[in-house]
């Protein structure tokens, strides 16, 4: 598989803090890659270094480098609203805006500039229909998104990042806040999606990435200890750490 | 005493504190009203004053009450959100900023006099504006302004970190995010704020005696033209508001109807700012009902 995502030798600082630890990977194409690891240990951090969320967080000092597509996003010529909307994201908290459900997966495209009624409602329809949330509001784009449950706002999030057209999305613990049914529901559609896009999830239950995800990345204190595909590392891991943490001995 | 007994004791003093605030809110208004409504008619709101006879009315100075307002949040409204803005969401923590915010809370401390004085020394003589409403809404803008910034400021600070992230993640700019995000969500409380300011321009007097000055001149209501000297709109006439009217017949009046025209100016000028207030706030709900689909 083509790695679309390449990280070199990244160091993350928050302050005086090593939060990322020489980190390199390669995130294949059209496939699921999973970060497990206990609490702390930088998953939140390396994903978010991907679609530079952690610009916004002051005293945040970066070397290394991280490519997508070939392109180094930390680099002089890039410029992060293009990186964000190809670099979509889902967070641990369903977080709806405080609008209708039509609004909200509309909201990016308009402010992107597209105006035209009929895109719109095409857009919205295949974001919802991408998401797997369409035939369940289809009658009432018109209600506040609050007044979905859990499960489907979070999947309204997921098809509010669908509607700007990324290639990459991002998912941190987005199932955390859920419960077992409407987890399933997304994680089956984590399954659909990565047909047409490339999937990084941050996940603490490791047998949601021992079910969904293709490759597995296990972190421990800002460093990768292991990563391989997801088979390999929870049936035959390599490393011992790894082997204590899958079988629930720390963590 | 149990923990349980002290917090009942606790709350059934806060109660009967508030209900007491509340009866002498109630009695306080309850007598203006009445000592001046019987006083308050048509003629009244529209006819200018008399200075020794008696059946004069407030209409200019009702007017300038009005039209001060207007022209002071014109000023104060936008340069108080930009502040706003700028304070919670580009200025880095430093030195400067904390200074800034220092002067703000300073300025927000000011007896209105002291500011009023400001306004002679600044707006009236230096920049040569004279008794004037510029003035006047120049010496009312450092009055509330630093309210403006605050109220801004907190509003913006108290919409979810998740919601400015959700913006940001979709690729919208900073200042996207903040005026289509963000500022829908801090609008009732901005609102709020705004109401508060525009509250204490409408009832303020001590600023405006030596800025938009103690007079009115001879006004033409048919004359709309704010370049004209006699229109009701010129900016650069002197203005005598109807708080400053209440104050100047309380302590000068000379008609023999004067404490009747105080008691109704005071039950207008209090009808004003209810009304106002509770159809801002009706207002602020309706909006924010219609930016955020709520039901
Ligand atoms: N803004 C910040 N400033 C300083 N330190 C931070 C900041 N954000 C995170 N950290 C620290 O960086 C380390 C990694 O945090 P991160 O959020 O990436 O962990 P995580 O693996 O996602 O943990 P969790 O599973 O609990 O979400 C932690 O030790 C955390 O305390
Ligand atoms: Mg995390």
């Amino acid at each position: 598989m083509q790695a679309l995502i390449e990280i070199d030798r990244l160091n993350l600082f928050y302050g005086t803090f090593h939060a990322l630890k020489n980190i390199s990977m390669k995130i294949p194409e059209k496939a699921i890659t999973a970060f497990i690891g206990p609490s702390g240990c930088g998953k939140s951090t390396l994903l978010r270094t991907l679609n530079r969320m952690n610009d916004m967080i002051p005293g945040t000092q970066i070397d290394g480098t991280v490519s997508i597509a070939g392109a180094d996003i930390y680099g002089k010529d890039i410029d992060v609203e293009t990186l964000r909307k190809k670099v979509g994201m889902v967070f641990q908290q369903p977080n709806p805006f405080p609008k209708s459900i039509y609004d909200n997966v509309a909201y990016g495209p308009r402010l992107h500039g597209i105006t035209s009624r009929q895109k719109l409602d095409e857009i919205v329809e295949n974001s919802l229909r991408g998401a797997a949330l369409w035939n369940e509001v289809k009658d009432h784009l018109k209600r506040s998104a609050f007044s979905l449950s859990g499960g489907q706002q979070q999947r309204l999030c997921i098809a509010r990042a669908l509607a700007v057209e990324p290639d990459i999305l991002l998912m941190d613990e987005a199932t955390s806040a859920l419960d077992p049914i409407s987890t399933l529901k997304i994680e089956e559609l984590a399954q659909e999606l990565k047909e047409r896009y490339t999937i990084v999830m941050v996940t603490h239950n490791m047998h949601q990435a021992a079910r969904v995800s293709n490759q597995t990345v296990f972190f421990l204190n800002g460093e990768v200890v292991e990563y391989s595909e997801t088979e390999k590392l929870f049936s035959n891991p390599e490393d011992q750490r790894t082997e204590d943490y899958i079988s629930g001995r720390f963590g | 005493m149990s923990a349980k007994t002290a917090d009942r004791i606790a709350l059934s003093v806060i109660i009967a504190v508030a209900g007491i605030i509340m009866l002498v809110l109630a009695a306080l208004l309850g007598y203006l009203l009445y000592r001046g409504l019987s006083h308050v008619s048509w003629h009244f709101l529209t006819s200018v004053p008399q200075p020794f006879r008696k059946g004069g009315g407030i209409g200019p100075q009702l007017f300038n009450s009005l039209f001060l307002l207007v022209l002071t949040m014109i000023i104060t409204i936008p340069l108080g959100i930009g502040a706003g803005i700028y304070m919670s969401e580009y200025a880095k923590p430093n030195r400067l900023t904390n200074f800034i915010r220092l002067v703000v809370e300073v300025l927000s401390s000011f007896p209105s006099i002291v500011v009023g004085l400001f306004g002679l020394l600044v707006f009236v003589n230096l920049f040569h504006l004279k008794y004037s409403l510029a003035a006047g809404a120049l010496a009312l803008t450092v009055f509330n302004l630093p309210l403006m910034v605050r109220v801004t400021e907190q509003a913006l600070r108290s919409v979810p970190q998740s919601q400015k992230e959700a913006g940001l993640a979709l690729g919208l700019s900073r200042w996207k995010t903040i005026r289509s995000i963000m500022l829908p969500m801090a609008f009732p409380a901005i609102m709020t704020g705004t109401i508060l300011a525009a509250g204490r321009v409408f009832g303020e007097a001590a600023a405006l005696l030596f800025t938009a000055g103690m007079t009115t001149p001879r006004l033409d209501f048919t004359d709309w033209n704010p370049f004209h000297s006699t229109s009701p709109l010129n900016p650069f006439r002197p203005a005598e508001t109807l708080a400053v009217h209440i104050w100047k017949i309380n302590a000068e009046g000379r008609a023999p109807d004067a404490p009747e025209i105080a008691a109704g100016a005071s039950a207008v000028l209090i009808i004003i700012v209810l009304l106002f207030n509770f159809g801002a706030r009706a207002l602020g709900r309706a909006i924010y009902r219609k930016f955020t689909a709520t039901k």
